[in-house]
């Protein structure tokens, strides 16, 4: 990452996401009656890394391996005209697919909504499972669609003037999330960083 | 990213490396999924241009451009207004008039693609497939691709390119990119089918086929074209084909991990054999496909997003 975060305050340390992950695990658990048919999707880029820790501790509450993949949305983003073309993310689906399964979107940042309507999208291109829900480490507010999630580490309200970066070991070398003062004044929540 | 896909040229390192992982997931997508179409180009006009005919190109921009959901114009020279003496600049013209985004041309000029793209005449980006005995960068690119699937990464690998050069546009959009790539290319051909100045070229050239091969790790045969043969470029096709033909014999020379590349179409029996054709090193029926998903990749980079200088257009739809 090539910005000074020195300005960042820590929100969340290594602990408290590990603490959010674990208990999100159980909450998936708990809503599903169990892991079976459960289908966890990771949103690129800090999304798949959340998606594989996530499967990692909903395996070991109900003692069966869930499958796990990665979904990228690019393709179907409605801001891909606004900007120049962008690098393609992995999409991988579990072999087994989604068709009548549970799917668990995970990203780490839900802000305007609009990744996730992409998501929601891509995800009709690859079968049409029974149901999909969401489980994001932050939810910041700032919603421009009618979407929610089930499952959140840690509601986190926060200003539009304000940048979250969600920082993972697999990615940034450790684990935290910080705020701070975006680059540029935001004139609405699609701009930042997280999306 | 480039504005227009014209020459093997214009790619740099990271602009072909970026075109190459963007056509890989491009083929994890349409790959064993029920749904192979993307919405990504939805509302965006693709015309094929083709001055000459070119089914297996011209099928392959359509099925990608489809995939992609952009709506597609067929746009060939025969029946049509260019072969009642339509110039190229009226055609442009025109299809600027109809609001075409992209524009494949295949045009029998070396050149022509350049022209369109730099006239002024139209706004749309250019896709080059195929000018004269100039370039053909998407088919290097997709051989490229297949090439890098099999062996990894490309860098230092050693590629052997045999046939008519001199006429062959494959060649040096290959030669090009390859080298951009990493690999090191040996053009294998009579001194009558290589061009004039190829001792420029970044590659090795050789008269012989037999000694390059054990080192080889793809041998790619381009097709001789039978209109050749009476232009006294060999004295006959069998003496080509005992001499640059890839038979089994050569075949075995190969190391057991080489692969072999054909653009198409095929003259069995000519330049390679049947049985090579058909083994199980040859990936020429992988060709095919990958092009679809090369052509996808190169759709989606030019067309899909924003110009990179129209940061105003992001600002104004806040």
């Amino acid at each position: 990452m090539s910005r000074d975060l020195s300005d960042f305050r820590t929100v969340l340390s290594e602990d408290e996401i590990n603490r959010a992950l674990a208990r999100m695990a159980h909450e998936v658990v708990e809503r599903n009656k169990g892991a079976s048919d459960l289908v966890i999707l990771g949103i690129p880029s800090r999304g798949v890394p959340l998606a594989g820790r996530l499967a990692d501790r909903v395996s070991s509450v109900d003692g069966v391996d869930v499958p796990v993949g990665a979904l990228d949305v690019t393709m179907y983003r409605d801001d891909l005209r606004l900007r120049p073309a962008r690098a393609l993310e992995r999409t991988e689906i579990p072999p087994g697919g989604v068709d009548g399964k549970v799917v668990v979107f995970v990203d780490d940042v839900l802000f305007s909504g609009r990744t996730i309507r992409a998501a929601l999208t891509a995800l009709d291109d690859v079968g049409r499972p029974r149901a999909v829900r969401l489980a994001v480490l932050v939810d910041r507010g700032h919603r421009e669609l009618p979407i929610r999630a089930d499952h959140v580490g840690k509601n986190l309200p926060t200003s539009l003037r304000e940048s979250v970066k969600v920082l993972l070991s697999e990615t940034d070398g450790r684990d935290a999330v910080l705020v701070g003062a975006a680059d540029d004044v935001v004139h609405h929540a699609d701009a930042g960083e997280a999306r | 990213m480039i504005r227009h896909l014209l020459s093997a040229a214009d790619l740099s390192r990271s602009d072909a490396t970026l075109l190459l992982d963007t056509t890989e997931e491009m083929l994890r997508l349409t790959e064993g999924r029920s749904v192979k179409k993307l919405p990504t180009l939805r509302g965006r006009t693709v015309v094929n241009l083709f001055f000459e005919d070119s089914t297996r190109t011209r099928t392959s921009f359509e099925l990608a451009a489809k995939r992609l959901s952009a709506d597609v114009i067929n746009f060939s020279a025969k029946g049509s207004s260019v072969s009642k003496g339509e110039s190229l600049k009226d055609t442009a013209l025109t299809l600027a008039a109809m609001g075409a985004d992209g524009v494949v041309v295949r045009h029998s000029a070396s050149g022509a693609p350049y022209r369109l793209a730099s006239s002024g005449w139209i706004d749309a980006r250019v896709l080059n497939a195929g000018d004269g005995t100039h370039e053909h960068p998407t088919q290097a690119l997709l051989d490229a691709f297949t090439m890098r699937r099999h062996l990894g990464d490309l860098d230092g690998r050693k590629i052997v390119i045999v046939g008519d050069v001199l006429h062959g546009r494959v060649a040096r959009s290959n030669v090009i990119l390859l080298n951009t790539l990493g690999a090191r290319v040996t053009l294998v051909a009579p001194p009558t089918l290589l061009p004039l100045g190829v001792e420029n070229w970044p590659c090795d050239v050789s008269y012989h086929l037999d000694p390059v091969l054990p080192d080889a790790d793809a041998v790619m045969m381009l097709r001789v074209q039978r209109e050749r043969m009476n232009a006294a470029f060999f004295p006959s096709a069998r003496e080509y084909s005992r001499r640059y033909g890839l038979d089994a014999r050569r075949f075995g020379l190969l190391s057991d991990e080489a692969i072999v590349l054909h653009p198409g179409p095929m003259n069995r029996g000519m330049e390679i054999t049947a049985d090579v054709a058909d083994s199980e090193r040859s990936v020429i029926v992988e060709q095919v496909s990958n092009g679809v998903c090369v052509r996808m990749a190169a759709l989606y980079l030019m067309l899909a997003g924003a110009d990179e200088t129209a940061d105003d257009v992001h600002e104004g739809a806040a």
